[in-house]
């Protein structure tokens, strides 16, 4: 089966006053059908452009962006509209009709496709309750909390039907548990519509707890991408490694001059043992630096940072030793501290 | 006193008070129609509007620049030809409404692209992304999120022609302004002059009034 979406050497830059900025540089990677697709990377790696070339509401300078087996930059002016109402698009500042209530924001892409309007009330009113907004339907846009809103725009965009949603920086606005919530009723319209779903994100813990491919952005190319485990499991990039480890670890203080791993297992089984077994072989202890148990699209993954012992020779064989008990293991000495401390958006 | 002050002058000045506000409204009115789609027209094809059109914009934003540029004075006297050719006479409250349009409407065209830049471009993003074209952004989108800033707008514009139309009353134009230069200038009758002014006052801040009641009604983007 064709991949839902299929960007083929996409490149897109940008004039400034300080010269040439490559937003997007040969980006090729599909989507299938069904997938959540996450797409990380820190701010300013160009994950808006990529993202907003898979509408056009950026046009690439080159490149290919098919989407349902269409091209869609041979599409004429009103076939791209027409095309534009299968891809649906929520963004970080929610952008509802401040001056229409929440039925009619939702009735606004219904409008749009010439609906009557007691249709489009009705029809509006039922994804409404898909959102579990029914009661503020009569509510303006400023009366509503930030997700409520992402909450509105998303019934919004389910009136149009989409086989696809654009998520550009959905959650980046809304506090830890909203974001969440947000996150669930999106895998929650992935499963019971079966509808495709772009994530654009610069956290992991997004990536982390809806999507189940991720490609990696760094200053405008796709350094990497795969199933969300592979990637967490064995990051082969320097940007995915910062991304990942960046991502868990925030204020971690890593200039201590020791040898640091990172480990990542079977989040079954408990750290403790690991750890535990480890300082009983080599009788000596190894300092934890951070641990976690994650989810990742719905299979656990334990992962902790570990400083090992100045002895140099200790810590090769402790790494054997971990290696031997099928425990992935990466050296993190070569990263420098400060850029480990994440970059947040705006 | 006061009565007979009234008795004589009260039902010309009550006529000078219904030919400006008739002056105003008219001129507010075919201002907006001329404009309303100069603001629109600016406000699309401009670099980051919904339309980037580097020419059209150059020569619309040259000629209303040219325009508002004109002191109100001589641009009465250089469209004399005009004001007969769709009047028929030069003089009185219709003959003003001509002049005060042609004045206004370039006025009206920036005050209008600038409540519709207010809008936010997230906004229109939005409307584009769900397939609406450019005419369901211009009006679901641009001028019905401007509304409160629109309508600021149409009460300013009005209070800014009832000025021009006092103004136009001293070379003939009639109303309140032609009242307050026949009387109070030329005969040294103080007491009108007064009177028309007051009148005037009170005229703007109604209108003023209204207007703001309105916008503020039609606001929702305070919770
Ligand atoms: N319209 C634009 N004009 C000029 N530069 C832009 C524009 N949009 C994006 N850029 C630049 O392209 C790069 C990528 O931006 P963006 O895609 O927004 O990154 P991200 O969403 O990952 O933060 C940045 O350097 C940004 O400054
Ligand atoms: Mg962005």
């Amino acid at each position: 089966m064709e991949p839902i979406i299929k960007v083929e050497h996409l490149c897109k830059s940008f004039q400034t006053k300080e010269g040439t900025v490559d937003a997007a540089k040969d980006i090729s990677f599909s989507i299938e059908k069904g997938d959540i697709f996450g797409i990380i990377g820190l701010s300013g790696a160009g994950k808006s452009t990529l993202v907003r070339c898979l509408n056009l509401l950026e046009r690439p300078d080159s490149g290919s962006v098919r989407v349902n087996g269409q091209e869609l930059l041979s599409l004429s002016e009103g076939q791209l509209r027409k095309a534009r109402q299968s891809i649906g698009m929520i963004f970080q500042h929610f952008n509802l009709l401040m001056q229409r209530n929440v039925l009619d924001n939702i009735c606004f892409p219904l409008e749009i496709r010439g609906v009557s309007r007691g249709e489009a009330r009705k029809r509006a009113y039922e994804y409404l309750k898909t959102v579990g907004m029914e009661e503020k339907a009569r509510a303006y846009p400023a009366q509503l909390s930030g997700g409520q809103k992402q909450r509105v725009a998303i019934a919004r965009v389910l009136a149009n039907e989409p086989q696809i949603i654009l998520c550009d920086e959905a959650t980046s606005a809304l506090d830890p548990q909203t974001t969440r919530s947000i996150l669930s009723l999106l895998q929650q319209i992935n499963k019971d519509y079966g509808i495709t779903i772009v994530v654009i994100t610069h956290e992991m813990a997004v990536i982390q707890q809806i999507c189940t491919h991720v490609a990696v952005l760094d200053h405008g190319s796709l350094v990497e991408h795969g199933t969300v485990r592979e990637i967490f499991e064995s990051p082969k990039t320097e940007a995915a490694r910062r991304l990942i480890i960046g991502s868990g670890s925030r204020g971690v203080d890593r200039m201590t001059g020791r040898r640091t791993i990172r480990i990542v297992f079977d989040g079954q089984s408990s750290y403790e043992p690991v750890i535990g077994n480890v300082t009983l072989a080599f009788g000596t202890p190894v300092n934890i630096m951070y641990a976690a148990t994650r989810d990742l699209g719905g299979s656990a993954a334990g992962e902790m940072i570990l400083q090992l012992p100045e002895d140099r020779e200790i810590g090769d064989r402790m790494i054997t030793y971990l290696r031997e008990r099928k425990v992935i293991v990466e050296e993190l000495d070569d990263m420098p501290g400060d850029e480990l401390s994440g970059e947040t958006e705006e | 006193m006061i009565r007979e002050f009234f008795n004589q002058y009260g039902p010309m000045l009550w006529e000078g008070t219904l030919d400006t506000l008739y002056m105003t409204l008219v001129s507010t009115f075919f201002g907006y129609v001329l404009g309303l789609p100069i603001g629109i027209i600016l406000t699309v094809t401009d670099q980051d509007g919904i339309h980037p059109n580097k020419v059209v914009y150059r020569v619309l934003d040259i000629i209303v620049n040219l325009l508002r540029s004109v002191p109100f004075l001589i641009l009465l006297i250089l469209v004399i030809p005009l004001t007969k050719a769709i009047v028929g006479k030069s003089y009185g409250s219709s003959a003003t409404i001509v002049p005060l349009v042609i004045a206004a409407a370039p006025f009206i065209g920036r005050m209008v692209e600038s409540s519709l830049k207010e809008v936010d471009r997230g906004v229109i993003e939005a409307a584009q992304s769900m397939g609406a074209g450019t005419f369901t952004i211009i009006f679901k989108v641009l001028l019905a999120e401007a509304r409160t800033s629109l309508l600021v707008g149409v009460t300013i514009v009005t209070g800014t022609i009832l000025g021009y139309s006092a103004m136009a009353g001293t070379v003939g134009g009639g109303g309140l302004g032609d009242i307050a230069i026949r009387f109070g200038y030329y005969r040294y009758q103080t007491d009108i002059m007064i009177v028309t002014i007051v009148i005037l006052v009170a005229l703007v801040q109604v209108l003023q009034a209204i207007g703001m009641y309105i916008s503020q009604k039609l606001d929702h983007r305070k919770a």
